[in-house]
């Protein structure tokens, strides 16, 4: 099972670019949404990542930033992200292969690929979302911003 | 089952039976080749079912992928202020290739085919309002759970048995005629 609302989400560094590391802490103030997918290139993967593409600009006006994660290596993300015109980070859970997603409840033994799961995290590091989507459905971003705005109301009363 | 956040209302551009049974939504890019192969489908059913059919159409474009469906999603707007949105949405749908090649007069070819006058075209193209028109379409797609063009919704309800074929929008609507 994904780990679930009130649970802390597991710190992590993975590479962004082939020469930069992004740290989960480091995001402490922000909120940040990971999207873990099955692979770069697969027809569904690129419909959701292009998804966000267009949506970053709903995420931000939450104070959100939102990163992709898949086990595909950082040389393979890099090509991804430049053919695609990707405007936010896919971290590469590639070594020890899985080893994020396995922490988040996201990883698929079998395929040995990530499974489509969605977390959105609060600025203290806390998951306030998360959704498991069957791994060939894009499951789109009207949950990612439902959620956001829920955290909107929460924190105002 | 996703639901249609944003009910039909005036601001959008519909066709066919305002009293109709069946409301079909379609969110769509003109620069998604799904979506060139779906016009041609709803112009059909708008055919044989327009009487009994309300069809509605709002934007969806996916800017990166497709580099004009922005420029041509506002065109189609500014066409509508001149009376001519659907004629400038057939126009780019049946000539879907020429945005691939768009020169420097950007989709002035287009407004000129349609003889709208072009100082206006042109002046409201590059309004902030019809910018704001699109980029609230794509939100309200987005927060009815739109995940990919064409998106389709019949009274409501996220159609998920499209699958390219006439039949499966025609079921959709016959079952509520």
């Amino acid at each position: 099972m994904i780990l679930q609302k009130g649970e802390p989400a597991p710190d992590f560094e993975l590479n962004a670019t082939p020469d930069q590391k992004l740290k989960l802490s480091e995001f402490r103030g922000k909120r940040v949404v990971l999207a873990f997918y099955p692979a770069d290139w697969s027809p569904v993967c690129s419909d959701q990542m292009a998804l966000y593409n267009e949506t970053l600009k709903l995420f931000h006006r939450y104070n959100a930033v939102i990163m992709g994660i898949s086990v595909d290596s950082k040389w393979c993300h890099m090509a991804f992200e430049q053919n695609r015109k990707l405007h936010f980070p896919l971290l590469a859970d590639f070594e020890p292969k899985g080893s994020v997603s396995k922490a988040y409840g996201a990883y698929n033994e079998e395929g040995g690929e990530s499974h489509r799961a969605l977390f959105v995290i609060d600025e203290k590091g806390i998951i306030q979302w998360s959704y498991l989507s069957p791994d060939g459905i894009n499951p789109g971003a009207d949950g990612i911003l439902d959620a956001l705005e829920q955290m909107d109301k929460t924190q105002l009363n | 089952m996703s639901k249609l956040r944003i009910p039909v209302n005036e601001k959008d551009h519909q066709t066919g039976n305002p009293k109709a049974k069946a409301v079909l939504v379609e969110y769509g890019d003109y620069q998604c080749p799904h979506c060139g192969i779906a016009h041609p489908l709803i112009k059909r059913l708008l055919k044989e079912f327009g009487n009994q059919m309300l069809f509605v159409f709002r934007n969806f474009p996916i800017q990166e992928a497709h580099p004009a469906a922005m420029i041509a999603a506002i065109s189609a707007e500014a066409a509508g202020l001149q009376g001519k949105f659907w004629e400038m949405h057939d126009l780019i749908y049946e000539n879907q290739d020429e945005l691939y090649e768009l020169g420097e007069d950007g989709m002035e070819p287009f407004a000129k085919k349609l003889g709208l006058d072009l100082k206006k075209f042109i002046h409201d193209s590059q309004s902030k309002q019809m910018n704001s028109k699109v980029e609230d379409d794509f939100e309200g797609g987005i927060r009815s759970g739109v995940n990919g063009t064409p998106g389709f919704f019949i009274n409501g309800n996220r159609l998920n048995s499209y699958d390219a074929t006439y039949a499966s929008l025609a079921d959709a609507v016959v079952g509520l005629v």
